[in-house]
């Protein structure tokens, strides 16, 4: 019942789905953790995914969404290959985190949640990321990177527009 | 539960444990406010209005979500308390436009209130407020996001009280927002969108002017209307409703249909149709002037003088030279019960005949006489909501029945009751039900019959013998089972399932019919084998004597049907056709040239396809511009009260009245008002012979006074309650605007079983359609385009996240 047919995922995602609603109480339980695979696979979760998410929970589309929007790292539109987030909360911004993002908008050319047009890259400001200890702080899709400086941005960027960013969405 | 003693603003109160302080203060007259809490719904405590001072409570505590407990002592009203609810109010108007002037809700609006009470005027908030457009969801729902204050109240009555989840709240603190279930971005005109049954709950219960109405929205304001409450004119639920008037150049106009007092059989509830579907009033296509058909085939707009004449010169000629039985008669479904009693007294009396039938929506004659000489059986309406186990065989209440349907969900809701469902088709309700059967088509016969015990129907009734079997085994179980039969169970179908339910002890009944008054029409004796409380003609009940008395020709067979009616139409045999708030050539498809030889007279309000055929046309006031009384399909009597008024129609009371009047009819004796009636009343043998007149003997008995006037349909329910069994009203229950019960059962000794033909004719009405009076509906109208655009709904596919 929790299979779905021509699934919008792929059999690997799939079948985990199959999985993941039935290991919690409530299958709603699945939801958040669905909607981060999902956009991990998709870059973002597109509308075919929320309805297929309802489809397998077994709830309103409707329900999806609220859910969806609640959490500002889920997003439905596409990010670049590369999620660049910014802290500027209070460690990084005492420690230069606006410089830092402001350096960000200057190289990358694109402002708080804008991608830049060759979609290598993607910024967003986000609060603390729990790398409060060694700010300032971003993370570029799942990856830390941390003391930073104007710097050592270009050379994160330079590394990975040759591809040597690990490349998890 | 047991009780528990508290002490509220130093006041000893008591109330059962687990009462909510919040419900147990307003019992006790104090008053706490609230935005969020909503009687009867899911408690939420997003607003922190109803803060109040517990004592050994270390903060101020929600009354809405804290249950009294033995020995608490609070305080409402302190200046603590005060201040804590200003600055709930100063965070809800820092984002709000204040707008009021412009508002719908100014003048009712909660926000408003508090504002007032307590002062929160000023502002320590400097930032820019949140705007966003105003979004149109649907004809008849709009959402101001800036003036919504995150109540939720709209969420959950869409998703609790109607079961459609149309509504949820999305994005996160300030910038959080209603969101209907149609997203921008899927919608084909780009602009977001309500899938849902379109009954404006939400709107009803919107503390503020954040969702407004389509009908109502910037009309006018709430203190430039009149208030008046009456029944809505739509289904057999008889929802009490409240419409708001305003008076214009030429009568008064209804603005607003809504529920204000939530004091009716339908609690808090009112459908599209009950909130929105008043409009046909104010139709364009209104006639307002009597219309005659000249020789040349056209219409001709004369006096109320020239058509009545006409009409009442006529009947006369045509009832003295072809006799009475060569006239029909045909009332209709929105009729109050005086005029409907009136139209088949008029018909038996006057013109003398017993040809006379409405659009039968339910089988109320079989209905009444399974019950007959049974006390105790039959269910209110306001059974549906305390019932703790009901059967519904057939019918879909959600469309058919919407103030059922939301009975039935509240009481499933609060009261966990149990809910069985054998329905040919999955409908709805379903998900309420702990127990389903899906019928085979046409199964309802064969369930009957296993019911009553015949296990070999089982196969012809469900193709789930083992789920028919056990739904059987409970339902058996159940005692004090309310039994709702839909229209599809008629006759001995009818009878057998009600000879089921009286196996069963205190089980109720009710037969759901299809609109606001076809409950009193059949009651009423708008039928060609019945009088008035199902008494058959030519039986020897007091009616019936009294009817032989008055009768011109004696009528003491059975008349013609509606089919006959028109049948005896085509072979030439028919010479007038008196038709009273009823569309039967759209309905029944008659043919035109069926009617051309007769002289048809129409009370319509409308140029309807019966009308078209007429010679004469009286412009009729509908169920809203008239007094009397309505009885509901479970028959619950309910008073009507005249809230438009459109000059230039008439009641069809005071229609009838005056064409008996032309006919040169004994007034007294078909309307008794003043002194009454002086005559020998037919009966010449014992005790009462030569009695002087049984109404007025009855009215000083009950101690009311006669009535002045034959226009006063309160001279009609005086007679109807004297000879109705089963009409026997609480006159201040009725004209204090409250519903009451009635059993009309066929008078045990006189019930005949005949195989009467089966004419039930279910109006199929969907959520927007409303029998011929709902295609004079613009908003209606509105609403089934706006349906049509959407492919089939959301609401089949759901599953609800609120568990
Ligand atoms: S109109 Fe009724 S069904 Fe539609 S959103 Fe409002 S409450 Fe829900
Ligand atoms: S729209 Fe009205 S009912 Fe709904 S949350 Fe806003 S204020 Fe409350
Ligand atoms: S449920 Fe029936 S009676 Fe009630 S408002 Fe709707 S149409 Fe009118
Ligand atoms: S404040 Fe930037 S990581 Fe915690
Ligand atoms: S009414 Fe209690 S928190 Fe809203």
């Amino acid at each position: 019942m929790s299979t779905v047919a021509n699934s919008i995922f792929s059999p690997e995602l799939a079948a985990r789905f199959d999985h993941l609603v039935t290991i919690y109480p409530l299958r709603r339980s699945a939801l958040v953790p669905m909607l981060l695979y999902a956009q991990d696979e998709l870059g973002y979760v597109s509308d075919a995914a929320v309805a297929e998410i309802a489809e397998r929970i077994e709830i309103l589309e409707l329900d999806v969404r609220n859910v969806l929007s609640y959490y500002s790292m889920l997003r439905t539109k596409p990010a670049g290959k590369y999620n660049v987030q910014v802290c500027t909360n209070i460690s990084c911004m005492l420690r230069g985190g606006y410089e830092i993002l402001d350096h960000c908008k200057k190289t990358l050319g694109v402002g708080h949640k804008e991608t830049a047009p060759d979609g290598v890259f993607s910024l967003e400001e986000v609060e603390c990321i729990g790398a409060c200890c060694w700010a300032p702080a971003m993370q570029i899709n799942y990856d830390f990177h941390d003391d930073l400086t104007p710097e050592k941005v270009d050379v994160l960027f330079q590394m990975y527009r040759d591809g040597q960013g690990k490349d998890v969405k | 539960m047991a009780d528990v003693n508290f002490i509220v603003d130093g006041k000893q109160l008591t109330a059962p444990a687990g009462t909510l302080l919040i419900e147990a203060c307003k019992s006790a007259g104090i008053e706490i406010p609230a935005f969020c809490y909503y009687p009867g719904l899911s408690l939420q405590a997003a607003c922190r209005m109803c803060v109040v001072r517990i004592e050994k409570m270390p903060k101020l505590q929600t009354a809405c979500t804290t249950p009294v407990a033995e020995g608490m002592v609070v305080q409402t009203e302190t200046p603590e308390i005060a201040q804590a609810r200003k600055a709930t109010l100063q965070l809800l108007l820092g984002n709000h436009p204040l707008d009021c002037p412009v508002c719908d809700a100014g003048g009712e609006c909660e926000l408003q209130d508090m504002t007032f009470k307590y002062g929160a005027a000023d502002s320590f908030y400097a930032e820019p407020k949140n705007h966003r457009e105003e979004q149109k969801w649907s004809p008849v729902v709009y959402f101001d996001r800036p003036r919504c204050i995150l109540c939720y109240r709209c969420v959950r009555m869409c998703g609790e009280g109607m079961d459609v989840f149309a509504l949820g709240i999305q994005n996160r603190g300030s910038s959080s927002v209603i969101a209907p279930n149609v997203p921008a971005q899927m919608s084909p005109d780009d602009l977001p969108h309500v899938d849902c049954e379109q009954c404006g709950m939400c709107i009803d219960a919107c503390p503020v002017g954040a969702l407004t109405s389509g009908t109502y929205r910037y009309k006018t304001r709430p203190w430039e209307m009149n208030h008046v409450a009456t029944v809505c004119t739509h289904c057999g639920d008889g929802c009490k409703t409240t419409l708001g008037v305003r008076s214009t150049s030429d009568g008064s106009e209804i603005v607003r249909g809504d529920n204000r007092d939530k004091s009716g059989i339908n609690g808090d509830f009112l459908c599209n149709k009950g909130r929105y579907a008043f409009d046909f009033a104010n139709h364009e296509g209104r006639i307002t002037q009597p219309l005659v058909r000249q020789t040349n085939g056209e219409f001709k707009s004369v006096s109320w003088e020239v058509a009545l004449d006409l009409v009442g010169k006529k009947f006369r000629e045509l009832r003295d030279t072809r006799g009475g039985k060569s006239i029909g008669v045909i009332g209709g479904n929105r009729l109050t019960n005086e005029e409907a009693y009136l139209l088949q007294k008029f018909a038996r009396t006057v013109l003398g005949t017993n040809n006379i039938d409405h659009h039968r929506t339910a089988d109320y004659v079989s209905f009444a006489q399974a019950l007959a000489g049974q006390t105790n059986r039959t269910a209110s309406l306001r059974d549906t909501l305390t019932a703790p186990s009901v059967l519904i065989v057939g019918g879909d209440p959600t469309i058919q029945a919407p103030g059922t349907a939301w009975n039935l969900r509240t009481n499933v809701r609060l009261n966990r009751a149990k809910l069985y469902i054998a329905n040919s088709e999955p409908i709805k309700l379903r998900r309420q039900a702990k127990a389903f059967v899906q019928l085979s088509p046409f199964g309802y016969s064969a369930l009957t019959s296993y019911l009553a015990g015949d296990d070999a129907s089982a196969s012809s009734a469900a193709s789930d013998a083992t789920g028919l079997s056990a739904f059987r085994d409970v339902v058996k179980s159940e005692e004090n089972l309310l039994i709702l039969i839909g229209s599809e169970l008629r006759g001995a179908d009818l009878r057998k399932l009600i000879a089921f339910g009286l196996t069963l002890p205190g089980a109720k009944f009710a037969l759901l019919s299809d609109y606001a008054n076809s409950r009193g029409a059949a009651d009423m004796g708008l039928l060609p084998d019945m009088l008035p409380g199902y008494n058959p003609v030519g039986s020897s009940s007091p009616l019936a004597t009294e009817y032989t008395a008055n009768t011109t020709s004696g009528s003491l067979a059975p008349g013609l049907d509606m089919l006959e009616i028109f049948d005896a139409a085509g072979k030439g045999d028919l010479s007038a056709l008196y038709v009273v708030n009823s569309n039967p050539v759209a309905r029944y498809g008659v043919d035109a040239a069926a009617l051309k030889n007769t002289f048809v007279v129409v009370q319509e309000m409308f140029l309807t396809e019966t009308a078209a055929l007429a010679d004469v046309i009286l412009p009729a006031a509908n169920l809203y511009e008239k007094a009397g009384s309505v009885t509901n399909s479970y028959g619950d009597l309910q008073q009507v009260k005249k809230a438009g008024d459109r000059a230039g129609v008439r009641t069809d009371f005071e229609m009838i009245v005056r064409i008996a009047d032309k006919m040169g009819t004994n007034m007294r004796a078909l309307v008794p008002f003043g002194k009454g009636l002086r005559a020998d009343m037919g009966q010449t043998r014992g005790a009462q012979s030569g009695e002087a007149d049984r109404h007025s003997i009855w009215l000083t008995a009950q101690n009311l006074e006669p009535r002045l006037s034959p226009f006063d349909p309160l001279a009609i329910l005086d007679e109807i309650q004297r000879l109705v069994p089963g009409y026997n009203i609480l006159r201040l229950q009725l004209l204090s605007g409250n519903d009451q019960h009635l059993s009309p059962a066929a008078p045990a000794e006189l019930v005949q079983i005949t195989t009467r033909r089966d004419l039930v004719l279910p109006a199929n009405d969907s959520l927007f359609t409303s029998g011929t009076l709902g295609r004079y509906s613009t908003m209606l109208s509105d609403l089934q385009h706006n349906e049509s655009l959407r492919p089939s709904s959301l609401l089949t596919q759901i599953q609800t996240a609120a568990d």
